[in-house]
């Protein structure tokens, strides 16, 4: 497992390096379905009036689609035995038992003894910024200049051939992620949520209407990279009173006209405004109360702590001021602020009544975050926390969509949501389980039953292992 | 004062159980892998008997006088391997002044030994051993020579002298890592690779030290059971190409105990290697092209290598691949022979991968292994060993119980509820 670039980053290497034959005829069943139609004219304008990079993505064309007879976990807590979900022009259109109408012209998929969740998502990965390989020419997720660049976009460093997308989907049934910037900076700039969906540009992948976040960082890592360059913040109380500086230089700006262009201060007066969330990377529970503290007296929301190793030691105030806790199963001892890292902590926040995300923030972690989830569980379950398996699915599907606020688009199974679909070959709580078909949007993007179903990025092409099951 | 949650309850009653330091015991009634690649045995019998298995299999009569566990649903198997780790040698893997993994500005190299430097009270020895790793082999890291240093063999037992076995194995970088250590190319690797090998050959003969020697008198003397075959040599590489290069290594020093660390492409030369009759411990589940060197990984090369003949172990266990993970991973290898194309591994394999492979490829043929007159490294499990829901309940290390308390369980229980009550959490240990 390489290390992670957010998490660790520089601390041990002391760089400032932080991180975070089908023949040619093959694709033809792929490469000839018709494309999407246009987009309505009035979507177009809006976004390009709003967003200068604006989402070109559109679902790529499904069938009809009944899944039948297998265990359903609906995202938001729901389980039905012997289930059916249909879905269609990219919506899910139903979800019931083994009573549920099923139109003639959908196509049948027996799951019995299979599993089906949403999509799975990833609140904190790097992929494309981060991208692998991990050569330095690729390390493009932390503009380690300024201890705050709220003017950096995440998507202007996104390489869209990452390989890593494609484990994520087909390992991991991944179809959303948010990418951050790393967390060198206190302010390191704006995520942006994806479809995990191959394209060409990034605007291909980019999620319709998703609100952008902007990525904080409390501790280690923005103090030691510039406290060693003898620069502010060297400290945590100079991590402070630099944040506070700059927010305070955002809240004079966003009273003003704001007439004159100010990247930096467009995307704070955006979070001001509560239009941009605010997620932020905080291992320790001091620290995290402390941000607590700042985001009232600077009249902002943290939506999400991230990395929130302590968060069980203050679960009930994370609770109060209802920001979720996106945390690792069981990651332990690798920097200081991770030495209190307990594998119980999401059942403990969960047991306090606070949100509780599983996330990656790591290429390989991002492959199996229904395993994380289940690890955690058990964890709570040796200690006598018994979170039922539904709820537990919620970790990496509804709740993540919430903390990136996305969760009336997809994040559960519920008609008119769009058509993010797993189909497991058995529990994904089990290790024995894999994904065995993923639809993004009602389209058919993974396939484990069929090898033209898998997307193989530029980068791997007629390299050693193209188009290998990886 | 620590509230017991109801599982350390549970783990203190079967202890008391026994006597304190309990050195025979049998667990009947339990689902036992033996470790061996074979699969599970329901309702059958473990006997130990001083330190060492006596006698594991079903119809097992429990020896008079012996104290009996009842195993009734629960899993019992040999401790875990954990090949090439580096538990006890810090306390926070980023915090400098606690880590001994490397030494990047030592003027030595071969000559470094980590059998002295190894903590058996570090968190992440008590951290493994709770999660059913009773023994691993610990190796430096290369610091600024490719040539790391003289790995060990320990076992996890809570007492003070954790080495099993010292100066167990040499380790040197012939890799991408390797071409950067030795000048910034493979070339650069080669040379000093062989050049060093020489020395220590004449540092062996009759002749003695040349005046022109490049090597320190410690690193050369270090490598002089290295090429005379009596200290195995690991090398890490992860390119198809490397691999091929380094059998080749035997064409001038014939006499070399190669094992092949990493080996992401290990499946294009599987055959080779399988010919070479040089194991493998690989990480399990390394997918993507992480370096140009492992363009090819995939999840399916340790079920390929092993469907070639090669003795492979899931290993690797640094930085941030704990060895409690080796469960999951093994459990991962077997969810891949559901999937069509991939290689997997049956869970019998899969768990020998982590517990007899590894420890025959360190050279501890009977560790972790349940068979009689193996050493007494026994787990109870709560169910599948290698299922995510599962978790060890008791762990024996030589036929000793041990603790599996840590840093993590004392605040685990501290926290059981956050709030502080009539003192502060302090006051709560």
């Amino acid at each position: 497992m390489r290390r992670s670039k957010a998490a660790i980053g520089a601390a041990l290497a002391g760089a400032l390096a932080l991180a975070g034959c089908g023949g040619e005829t093959g694709r033809v069943g792929i490469a000839s379905a018709k494309p999407a139609p246009a987009p309505s004219d009035s979507s177009t304008k809006a976004e390009a009036k709003d967003q200068p990079y604006p989402s070109t993505y559109r679902p790529y064309p499904g069938t009809p689609t009944a899944l039948v007879g297998a265990t359903i976990y609906d995202g938001k807590g729901g389980r039905i035995d012997k289930g059916t979900v249909l879905f269609s022009e990219g919506k899910v259109v139903a979800v019931g038992d083994a009573l549920l109408a099923i139109p003639e012209s959908y196509s049948r998929i027996d799951g019995t003894g299979k599993f089906v969740t949403p999509g799975v998502i990833d609140i904190h990965s790097h992929l494309g910024d981060y991208p692998s390989p991990a050569v330095a020419a690729h390390e493009d997720g932390n503009e380690m200049t300024d201890p705050t660049t709220p003017q950096v976009w995440a998507e202007h460093s996104v390489w869209p051939q990452d390989p890593g997308f494609t484990r994520a989907l087909a390992n991991g049934g991944v179809t959303a992620l948010q990418i951050l910037p790393g967390s060198g900076n206190l302010m390191g700039g704006r995520s942006v949520t994806l479809k995990n969906v191959p394209s060409r540009t990034v605007q291909g992948m980019k999620f319709p209407g998703a609100p952008y976040s902007l990525k904080m960082a409390c501790g280690e890592n923005p103090k030691r990279v510039y406290g060693s360059q003898g620069r502010s913040p060297m400290t945590r109380m100079g991590n402070f009173a630099v944040n506070r500086k700059t927010w305070l230089d955002a809240k004079k700006y966003a009273a003003g006209d704001r007439k004159e262009r100010d990247l930096a201060m467009e995307t704070l007066a955006g979070v001001l405004d509560g239009e941009i969330l605010v997620q932020n990377h905080c291992y320790r529970a001091d620290e995290m109360a402390l941000v607590l503290d700042m985001a009232k007296e600077m009249g902002y929301k943290v939506t999400a702590f991230h990395h929130a190793v302590e968060s069980y030691k203050i679960a009930d105030l994370l609770r109060q001021a209802n920001v979720c806790s996106a945390v690792w199963a069981d990651w332990y001892g690798f920097k200081m602020e991770a030495y209190d890292a307990i594998p119980e902590n999401a059942a403990l926040i969960q047991q306090a009544g606070a949100c509780v995300i599983i996330h990656s923030d790591d290429e390989n972690g991002i492959q199996r975050l229904n395993q994380e989830a289940a690890k955690a569980q058990a964890a709570g379950k040796h200690i006598g926390i018994d979170i039922p398996d539904a709820q537990v699915v919620g970790w990496f599907t509804l709740n993540p969509a919430k903390a990136m606020g996305i969760d009336k688009q997809t994040g559960s199974l519920e008609t008119g949501k769009m058509a993010d679909v797993v189909l497991w070959n058995g529990n994904p709580l089990s290790v024995y389980s894999r994904p065995e078909k993923v639809w993004i949007d009602g389209a058919l993007m993974f396939d484990a039953l069929d090898p033209q179903r898998r997307p193989v990025s530029d980068f791997e092409l007629g390299q050693p292992g193209e188009g290998d099951v990886k | 004062m620590t509230r017991l949650p109801a599982l350390l309850a549970a783990a203190a009653a079967l202890a008391l159980a026994m006597p304190a330091t309990a050195q025979d015991f049998a667990i009947t009634h339990a689902t036992v892998a033996l470790g061996d690649g074979s699969e599970p045995i329901a309702n059958a019998t473990v006997v130990v008997r001083g330190g060492k298995v006596a006698a594991v299999g079903t119809g097992i009569a429990v020896p008079q006088g012996v104290e009996q566990i009842d195993g009734t649903g629960k899993w019992v198997t040999p401790g875990l391997f954990s090949a090439l780790t580096d538990l006890g040698l810090y306390d926070v893997d980023a915090v400098e002044q606690s880590r001994d993994v490397s030494a990047d500005k030592a003027i030595f190299s071969a000559a470094l030994d980590i059998a002295p430097v190894v903590n058996p009270l570090a968190q992440n020895i008590k951290v493994s051993r709770a999660g059913g790793v009773t023994r691993a082999s610990v190796f430096p890291r290369s610091g600024n020579a490719i040539f790391a240093g003289q790995g060990a063999v320990i076992d996890l037992g809570s007492d003070s002298e954790p080495v099993v076995k010292p100066r167990a194995f040499q380790y040197v970088e012939l890799g991408e890592g390797g071409g950067a250590l030795a000048g910034g190319s493979r070339t650069a690797a080669y040379v000093t690779f062989r050049n060093a090998l020489a020395e220590a050959q004449d540092l062996a003969g009759r002749n003695g030290r040349n005046d022109d020697a490049l090597l320190n008198r410690p690193d050369a003397a270090a490598l002089i059971a290295v090429v005379e075959g009596r200290q195995p040599l690991y090398v890490h590489v992860e390119r198809a190409a490397d691999i091929l290069a380094v059998l080749k290594l035997r064409q001038d020093f014939p006499k070399l105990d190669l094992i092949l660390a990493g080996a992401s492409e290990g499946w294009m030369v599987a055959k080779e290697i399988a010919a070479a009759k040089v194991p493998v411990i690989a990480n399990a589940l390394n997918d993507l092209p992480a370096q140009f060197e492992q363009l090819a990984a995939t999840q399916s090369n340790v079920g390929r290598l092993h469907k070639a003949g090669v003795k492979v172990a899931i290993g690797r266990f640094f930085d941030m691949n704990q060895p409690r993970y080796a469960p999951q991973q093994a459990g991962n290898l077997v969810a891949l022979t559901k999937l069509p194309g991939a290689s997997g591994l049956s869970w019998g394999e899969a768990f020998a991968a982590i517990s007899s492979i590894p420890a025959e490829i360190s050279g501890m043929p009977g560790m972790s292994v349940l068979k009689p007159g193996a050493t007494g490294d026994v787990v109870i499990w709560n169910g599948d060993p290698l299922e995510l829901s599962s978790a060890p309940i008791c762990v024996f290390v030589d036929g000793v119980e041990q603790p599996l308390e840590s840093h993590q369980t004392k605040l685990r229980d501290r926290y059981r509820t956050p709030q502080e009550g009539a003192l502060p959490k302090a006051y709560e240990w």
